[in-house]
């Protein structure tokens, strides 16, 4: 098993014919089961066409209607992105991944405010998308460095989850499945909700907890952990060394106020028992560490 | 993006946030005429920089005559301002707010934040004005009232007025107050702001409420829709670093160390900060190149980082997954070679094609090193820039 998805999803893939979208299809497409889960792409100019096989509706509905699917991904430019989350969510979709970068924060307030109610599940904004190994790859995530098995990653930054990742793979330890939820400060699900769907699933033993400064989320999911968790988590936080007042290139990794430094967040997770490092090299000798006892 | 106060109180006055008069001058004559155009007794002379704590630091006078607003103006206009939020160097005034004075008979603190907790815009008051909130915050936070905003509704009357009330604005100037909270919040949303303050936002003796200071952050993913807000952008206020970096859409934060970080990834940049930290060394700058990067822009990202004149040695730290190793080897000889790269270099590449990048870097002939994970290359950067020492 795994979480959100399986080689049985079916995906529909929004703004799939633009040059980001038909890139990552292609390669989404060719990993593992990708041919079978790729079902359709949504462009109102092009509907009734095809790329790579893969047919055009014009709208979600259109595609879900037609292709039973039930997860979407979103290449859609930033200026149109937080209405294409909207329009996934209207048509009732289980997950809609949004892999943009750039939305401006007021669309993603007035989305965020519409989901309020629905079922339907955000990963993202800006973010690298999510896998479960050698079943589906859904995102920009190069697919090669992962490996089957039973540890969770869970993280706000891109090429960060690919370092836990590499890490994990390198030490013979596969993962269940990897959720990068994104470096924007108004988004979908939290560590906290990613976390809980690990500590339920039968086949995640573990799971690595990568994060950064700004915001409170990590605290949160700290919390939530020293109470709930049934499994061992290796925590790192990056932006130890980050001035407070400067962004570090996520819209969300800000230190402002005093609040969502590295230090403060690090030290909560350790409270919570969480098995933290400081040192981003670390992160999978530490998972070995705790899993060899 | 940050504005001027005299540009975010032009905005508020948009909104029918009342404000005192003023002008905006960039010469002591200007500050001269402006005063004696506003007439009156009493003016303000303000030092205009983007960084807070302009009063505490020399930069906001109160003139009794057109003499004193010269002297002022002069004393202000050129010198480097120094604040808690300028760093030790300072910011250099070059504009002037000159304004009417204003009888206050209290002070209040209004800001609005985009709350990542709720997923709202919060209001936040207090009866604390002048002070930083973040000082309220600590020491007395059952004084700030926060109301988390419905974004249909917006702010209504009744919450208006229960905000007004409770930071002790008196029930004569209730209905001003509610009019200059809904102008905030219209000016907020309406221009894209991540954050803004009016502090202090005053009482007058004629129970009028203005808005005597002015700040406003806006959301730089949203100015391609508000060219009146780029418009007041003022590159005397930005890094001449940062400026360059995002000509070619690098982000880019200078820092005080000696070693230079070249990342793909925002996550991964601050991870490698931290560990050349942890390693003893310490970062000169924050340098994402992003999922993109091309030989050109690795070649300015060069540029950028070589311009530091603290700059001891460079890491690259590249975990490919869209960005293909070969091709960032071939833009870190490219640049190497067209800068004249007089630093010793660290590379350390993972991901697609690593094998192939590994091989262009070894057979450029350049005295390139080469480290095998991040904590390796961390601990090669830090070790080369000690003995550049």
């Amino acid at each position: 098993m795994s979480i959100l998805i399986n080689k049985d999803t079916r995906v529909i893939t929004q703004g799939m014919t633009g040059k980001v979208g038909q890139f990552h299809t292609v390669n989404c497409k060719a990993y593992a089961n990708g041919a079978n889960c790729f079902v359709a792409g949504v462009n109102p100019k092009k509907a009734g066409e095809e790329f790579e096989g893969i047919p055009v509706y014009a709208s979600v509905r259109d595609a879900k209607a037609a292709t039973g699917a039930t997860v979407s991904v979103i290449y859609v430019p930033p200026s149109g992105a937080a209405a294409a989350i909207d329009e996934a969510v209207e048509a009732d979709l289980d997950l809609v991944i949004c892999i943009t970068e750039g939305i401006p924060v007021h669309d993603m307030l007035k989305t965020r405010y519409k989901m309020q109610g629905k079922r339907t599940l955000l990963i993202g904004p800006n973010c690298p998308g999510l896998i479960t190994p050698d079943e589906i790859k859904i995102g920009i995530m190069p697919g090669h460095i992962h490996k089957k098995g039973r540890i969770g990653v869970v993280s706000r930054s891109g090429t960060l989850t690919y370092e836990a990742v590499g890490q994990l793979t390198a030490l013979g330890y596969g993962q269940s499945s990897c959720v990068g939820i994104g470096g924007d400060p108004i988004n979908g699900l939290k560590h906290i909700d990613v976390m809980k769907l690990f500590n339920d699933d039968p086949e995640t033993d573990a799971v690595i907890m990568v994060g950064e400064i700004g915001g409170s989320d990590e605290e949160e999911c700290a919390r939530w952990i020293k109470a709930n968790m049934k499994k061992p988590v290796v925590g790192f936080i990056a932006g130890v060394t980050a001035p407070e007042g400067k962004r570090m290139g996520h819209a969300g990794a800000i230190i402002s106020g005093g609040q969502g430094g590295a230090n403060e967040k690090l030290a909560v997770m350790e409270e919570c028992g969480i098995h933290i490092t400081r040192n981003p090299a670390e992160m999978g000798r530490v998972m070995q560490k705790v899993l060899k006892g | 993006m940050k504005i001027h106060e005299y540009q975010g109180k032009e905005i508020l006055r948009g909104f029918g946030v009342p404000t005192p008069r003023g002008t905006a001058c960039f010469s002591v004559d200007e500050a001269v005429a402006a005063a004696q155009k506003l007439g009156g007794k009493v003016w303000v002379v303000k030092a205009q920089i983007h960084a807070g704590g302009r009063g505490k630091g020399g930069g906001v006078k109160v003139a009794k005559s057109l003499d004193e607003v010269k002297s002022h103006a002069q004393q202000i206009l050129g010198m480097q301002l120094v604040t808690h939020q300028t760093g030790p160097e300072g910011q250099k005034v070059r504009r002037l707010l000159v304004e009417e004075g204003a009888q206050i008979v209290k002070e209040f603190y209004i800001g609005m934040v985009v709350d990542r907790a709720s997923q709202r815009v919060a209001l936040l008051a207090s009866s604390e004005g002048g002070m930083e909130i973040e000082e309220v915050a600590r020491h007395s936070p059952e004084k700030i009232r926060t109301v988390r905003i419905d974004p249909v509704t917006g702010l209504t009357d009744k919450e208006g007025a229960e905000v007004a009330r409770a930071i002790g604005i008196p029930d004569v100037a209730n209905a001003e107050a509610v009019k200059v909270l809904q102008g905030l919040y219209q000016a907020f949303v309406e221009k894209d702001a991540m954050l803004a303050e009016i502090n202090p936002l005053i009482l007058t003796a004629d129970n009028r409420v203005v808005a005597l200071d002015a700040k406003f952050n806006f959301d730089s993913n949203a100015l391609y829709r508000r060219p009146e807000i780029v418009a007041y952008r003022d590159l005397d206020e930005e890094d001449p670093a940062e400026i360059e970096a995002s000509k070619f859409d690098l982000s880019y934060i200078q820092l005080d160390g000696d070693i230079g970080c070249l990342v793909n990834g925002a996550g991964l940049a601050m991870a490698t900060m931290d560990i050349i930290k942890l390693y003893g060394g310490s970062p000169a700058n924050f340098l994402d190149v992003g999922g993109g990067a091309n030989k050109e822009k690795v070649t300015e990202a060069f540029k950028l980082m070589l311009k530091n004149p603290h700059l001891k040695a460079i890491l690259v730290n590249i975990f490919g997954g869209i960005m293909k190793c070969d091709v960032i080897a071939e833009g870190v000889v490219a640049a190497a070679r067209e800068v004249s790269l007089n630093v010793p270099l660290v590379v350390r590449l993972e991901g697609t094609n690593v094998e192939l990048g590994k091989k262009i870097l070894a057979e450029s002939g350049l005295p390139i090193i080469s480290g095998n994970d991040m904590a390796d290359a961390a601990q090669k950067v830090v070790a080369a820039a000690k003995g550049a020492k």
